[in-house]
């Protein structure tokens, strides 16, 4: 008979591997249960955060008039000129004015002083939205007497009630509302500078507005509902532009306040990403893991007639169906977390968020859950496909190992893809994107290597003389089937993402509480007129309190740098001067000698000018440095109306820790004596009673004096940084949370690894105590491993954020560092022993036919 | 009668290292369908080896197989597994059930892999045929060995195979329990007429087929 060299097809059925992935998983629930929750927070957070921003831009969208509260703002630090006033009349004829400053206001009824940001208002302002206030008609009445409104958390704080009186300058007020919200302000803002209105007319009568001080002035316009804006209105911008004003309108204060937030919300979204990744690792390793389980059931399926693909489909159905479950629940999870975002940050944000849900942000997540679960699965699965049928009756072939193949190296490139494009959706920078998936998968794979590498290391160094329960236990970090990379991968990651918030957090607070050291200075006084000036440095002699500076401030603005204005440097493209630059005002001193915070790191310095020759000032090294300056530039400033020209003679290096005064430029004596100038003096006070008395003591005989309290500064700082250590704590939590499921799956998945061994020591008589000891010392090292791994990623990352980000210099503490491993190192033991509670409790024949 | 199993000049060898290892030299031997054959041999003498090239589960390194006239050596790995489904049943030392499966869905599962419909009474008569027609929903797990190794019998005819090869059938079974799975093993056989290839330690079982296969350090002796 002739032979044959092909068959008759076989019908296979579509449904078949849908049938066996239901029946497969009714025993693997457990396992898949993992997997669900991998990828349930990260999908949670991703979810959350995404919704959150949306809803975020729209509200901000919706709520663009109430920001600003008027059509036009337009700011500068003189009043607006009437050629201005009437241009803008034209298109605006609805206005209101205000004056703003900062001074201290005393509150006669508690004796309390403090700074405060004083608002002089007039006119009916804001237009939209409005200034919240109890009771509510005090917004609109307060201009009508000799009446304030005063910040609800400065009246809670200085125990002071409604009726009672603020002092601000020469004048008194009566508080008749409690100011809860003005337009664009953030709880945080009113936290930092509590506002106090008053009436506009009244200001005068404060005696507070001198020359040289430093008060900004407001007009607010409301547009007329015909008018025509799109020609007069760029005239008009570029026109006040030209005079120093700077012009806000709704679209602008949009966009500045979208961009505000965009930094927030691209960092809440790469915690996302990152818990969101801390989840794919775990579904790769438990898929590693599962997939070596599932080789004996696919050899024998093999044997049966089964086809390569259908053994990776059975496998693929079940991660996609419970990627799918886990990414529901996720989504659902962040649906709620979106309701709670705003809570969280509402202190934060400017406009009311009213929590919508959105379909998109629940769909992609959902999507991306299925994806990434199915591509990170893949990486294991697709080697089932070169499972052997002779598996089945040969179990040494192929020993059970996964080896890498082009197929599997093709679904890492996927994946590389697929996270990039995520993370640019998020940050929306193709560079940017690219460095963080880089660097992300670059310390995975660090991780990787030092897990590796300690387990080689172990292996060669570890001495035959250590008890048997440590060597068992060690040897168990190298021998076949360990986990030792996985592990220190996912636990260093967790460790690293925590530990760098940790130092991240300690360092920003250790960098406020260095100003609170005893031996300081930590009061100071600032707006003292020159006449002022001999008289207080008495009275806090009087004090007996020690004046540890003093200093002349003159302001000043930037008119040209080398000859060129700001609408040619916004005109040339070449050059690389920003239109801050020469809006800002400088606050300058001068003096003969340089202080201990600085240092001259290029050029000479002269501190004496001498009439007839060039004046050569100092700038400061970073300020040189941002702008590209060098020695010889030459720099105009407008002294209050006087023009003069400077050239750079220095360059300083500043410690801007320090607590005194410092300048960005510096001038010879010799110059600026006879400018409108204020004075700055610093003293430091022991005690909280004697700081006190003195400051009632200043602003009782000098009004416009302020007071700079450092510890009130620190404390308030404290309390900021607090609610923002939370948020982040908060988010940081769906990546612990998603590292200790990942820790919890790996080492359940990895049980069976070690189950056998030690029902086989059990059978051969080992002790539940030798067998606790041997569990405990191979769960204690690679918990210490992962830990001690994560802590130095944690490290470079805050040493490399500390240089090139905060400009700090980090030096770890070690003692958080123990308490960190400590942390880590019990969990993980503790997690490895409740795991393998069954093989040291029960029978080991019961336990292996448990675990068939 | 026709030939239904083919070997001719077959040759397995495997490097280790720089060494090669030969398991099987050119072994030749046809088997007429519906008859049954033993392979015995001392461990390492390529039994199992020579069982898995006859039934298509590896390649050859040399020689040829031909299984019910078809070629295997020119089969691709899928094509292996279609052939394997059609015309072969296996039987093996440790059962190899799937434990995710009850003894139903293990005997079910040949025949749900040719798209077979409305096929769960026969699997239950198959499994009433080895004796667990009161057990068809339990696990692998829930299961005695002699029990674990009945389904596999009944697995191994669901399809109706024309050949059979077992692998130590009753290695991992104790005396008892291997009488009542020989009996019913070529009980069985008989009925549907099925070739078997059988791979054995045990002379007993050897001398109740009707042909053996002695095998010494991968050459035929007898």
């Amino acid at each position: 008979m002739d032979k044959r060299t092909s068959i008759q097809p076989t019908k296979y059925s579509l449904t078949w591997p849908l049938k066996m992935a239901w029946r497969d998983s009714r025993k693997s629930k457990g396992k898949l249960m993992l997997f669900i929750l991998s990828i349930s927070l990260g999908i949670a957070a991703m979810v959350g955060i995404t919704s959150f921003r949306e809803n975020l831009l729209l509200e901000i969208d919706d709520q663009a008039k109430t920001l600003l509260g008027a059509d036009v703002e337009v700011k500068g630090n003189q009043p607006l000129p009437d050629s201005l006033l009437f241009a803008f009349y034209e298109l605006a004829p609805e206005m209101s004015r205000e004056v703003y400053f900062a001074s201290m206001v005393y509150f006669p009824s508690t004796d309390g002083t403090r700074l405060a940001q004083v608002r002089a208002l007039s006119g009916k302002y804001p237009y939209y939205g409005e200034i919240e206030t109890v009771p509510e008609e005090a917004s609109r009445e307060f201009q009508n007497g000799m009446s304030a409104l005063v910040d609800e958390k400065l009246m809670i704080q200085y125990n002071v009630e409604l009726g009672d009186s603020v002092k601000v300058g020469q004048q008194t007020f009566k508080i008749i509302g409690r100011l809860q919200k003005i337009p664009g302000q953030t709880d945080i803002g009113a936290t930092a500078a509590p506002v106090v209105y008053i009436p506009y007319n009244k200001l005068d009568q404060t005696d507070l507005l001198q020359k040289g001080s430093r008060v900004n002035y407001l007009n607010y316009f409301q547009f007329s509902a015909d008018v025509d804006t799109t020609g007069k209105w760029s005239n008009l911008v570029e026109f006040a532009d030209k005079k120093g004003y700077s012009i806000d309108d709704i679209e602008e204060r949009k966009e500045d306040t979208g961009r505000a937030f965009r930094d927030l919300t691209n960092f809440l979204e790469l915690v996302a990403f990152t818990a969101l990744l801390l989840g794919c690792i775990g579904v790769a390793s438990s898929m590693y893991v599962y997939t070596k389980e599932k080789i004996g059931i696919v050899a024998t399926l093999r044997c049966l007639g089964m086809k390569s693909g259908q053994a990776i489909s059975i496998f693929l159905i079940q991660v996609g169906i419970f990627g799918f479950i886990g990414s529901a629940i996720g989504a659902l999870v962040g649906v709620g977390l979106h309701v709670y975002l705003p809570i969280l940050v509402r202190e934060f944000i400017p406009v009311e968020l009213e929590p919508s849900f959105s379909w998109l942000a629940v769909l992609s997540g959902i999507a991306i859950g299925v994806v990434v679960s199915v591509l990170f699965a893949l990486i294991s699965l697709v080697s089932l496909r070169k499972v052997s049928p002779l598996q089945a009756i040969r179990s040494d072939i192929g020993n059970g190992k996964v080896r890498i193949d082009k197929v599997q190296v093709l679904v890492g490139g996927i994946i590389f893809l697929f996270l990039l494009t995520l993370v640019y959706l998020q940050i929306g920078d193709w560079a940017d994107a690219a460095v963080f998936t880089v660097g992300l998968l670059l310390t995975i794979l660090i991780l990787g290597l030092i897990g590796r590498g300690l387990a080689l290391l172990i292996k060669r160094v570890m001495p035959d003389s250590i008890p048997y329960v440590w060597r068992q236990g060690l040897s168990n970090l190298y021998r076949p089937h360990n986990q030792t990379s996985l592990l220190v991968t996912t636990l260093g990651l967790g460790t690293a993402f925590i530990g760098t918030l940790l130092f991240m957090q300690d360092l920003l607070v250790d960098r406020v509480s260095i100003t609170g050291e005893n031996d300081r200075p930590n009061t100071v006084l600032f707006d003292i007129q020159t006449p002022q000036k001999e008289e207080l440095k008495q009275l806090t002699l009087d004090y007996d309190l020690p004046v540890l500076q003093e200093v002349p401030i003159v302001t000043m603005r930037l008119e040209e740098i080398n000859g060129i204005t700001k609408r040619e440097a916004l005109a040339d493209t070449t050059v690389n001067i920003r239109d801050w630059v020469y809006d800002r005002e400088y606050r300058v001193t001068y003096r003969d000698s340089l202080i201990d915070s600085e240092k001259i790191t290029e050029g000479l310095w002269n501190g004496n000018y001498e009439s007839g020759d060039s004046i050569f000032i100092s700038i400061s090294s970073g300020f040189a440095e941002s702008l590209e300056l060098e020695i010889g530039d030459e720099m105009l400033f407008n002294v209050q109306g006087a023009l003069v020209k400077t050239y750079i003679g220095s360059f300083r290096e500043i410690d801007w820790r320090r607590v005194q005064t410092n300048f960005l430029v510096l001038f010879p004596e010799g110059v600026l004596e006879r400018a409108p100038q204020f004075h700055v003096l610093i003293t430091r006070i022991k005690n909280n009673e004697l700081s006190a008395r003195y400051q009632q003591a200043v602003v009782r005989s000098y009004p416009n004096v302020s007071i700079i309290d450092l510890e009130l500064i620190l404390k308030t700082l404290e309390d900021i940084l607090g609610k923002i250590a939370f948020v982040i704590r908060f988010m940081a939590f769906f990546s612990i949370g998603t590292g200790v499921i990942m820790l919890i799956s790996s080492i359940v998945l990895s049980r069976f690894q070690r189950m056998r061994e030690n029902v086989l020591l059990r059978t051969l008589g080992a002790s539940s105590t030798k067998l606790w000891k041997i569990i405990i010392a191979e769960y204690f090292f690679l918990g210490g491993l992962g830990a001690l791994s994560g802590l130095l990623i944690a490290t470079i990352l805050t040493t490399l954020l500390g240089k090139f980000v905060f400009e700090f210099v980090f030096i770890p503490n070690i003692i958080q560092m123990i308490w960190v491993t400590l942390a880590v190192t019990s969990m993980t033991v503790l997690i490895g022993l409740m795991n393998s509670r069954d093989v040291i409790r029960q029978s080991p024949l019961e336990v292996l036919r448990k675990e068939i | 009668m026709s030939a239904i199993l083919e070997v001719s000049g077959l040759t397995k060898s495997f490097k280790s290292g720089v060494r090669e290892i030969t398991v099987l030299d050119n072994i030749s031997f046809d088997l007429e369908e519906g008859k049954s054959m033993s392979i015995i041999g001392p461990s390492g003498s390529g039994k199992t080896t020579l069982l898995g090239l006859c039934a298509g589960l590896d390649r050859a390194s040399q020689g040829s197989v031909s299984l019910d006239n078809i070629v295997l050596n020119k089969l691709t790995e899928d094509e292996l597994a279609q052939l394997r489904n059609q015309e072969v049943g296996f039987i093996f030392q440790n059962f190899q059930l799937i434990p995710t499966l009850t003894a139903l869905e293990n005997v079910m599962v040949p025949l749900e892999l040719r798209g077979e419909k409305n096929i769960a009474a026969f699997a239950k008569e198959l499994l009433s045929r080895v004796g667990l027609g009161d057990r068809y929903d339990h696990y692998p797990s829930q299961l005695s060995g002699g029990e674990q190794q009945r389904v596999a019998i009944a697995r191994a005819f669901a399809n109706r195979p024309k050949i059979l090869f077992a692998d130590e059938p009753t290695g991992n079974l104790d005396e008892e329990t291997s009488h009542s799975i020989e009996a019913l093993l070529f009980e069985i056989n008989k009925e549907q007429g099925t070739t078997l290839v059988i791979v054995t330690h045990d002379d007993a079982l050897a001398h109740k087929t009707d042909r053996i296969l002695k095998l010494k350090g991968g050459k035929i002796v007898s």
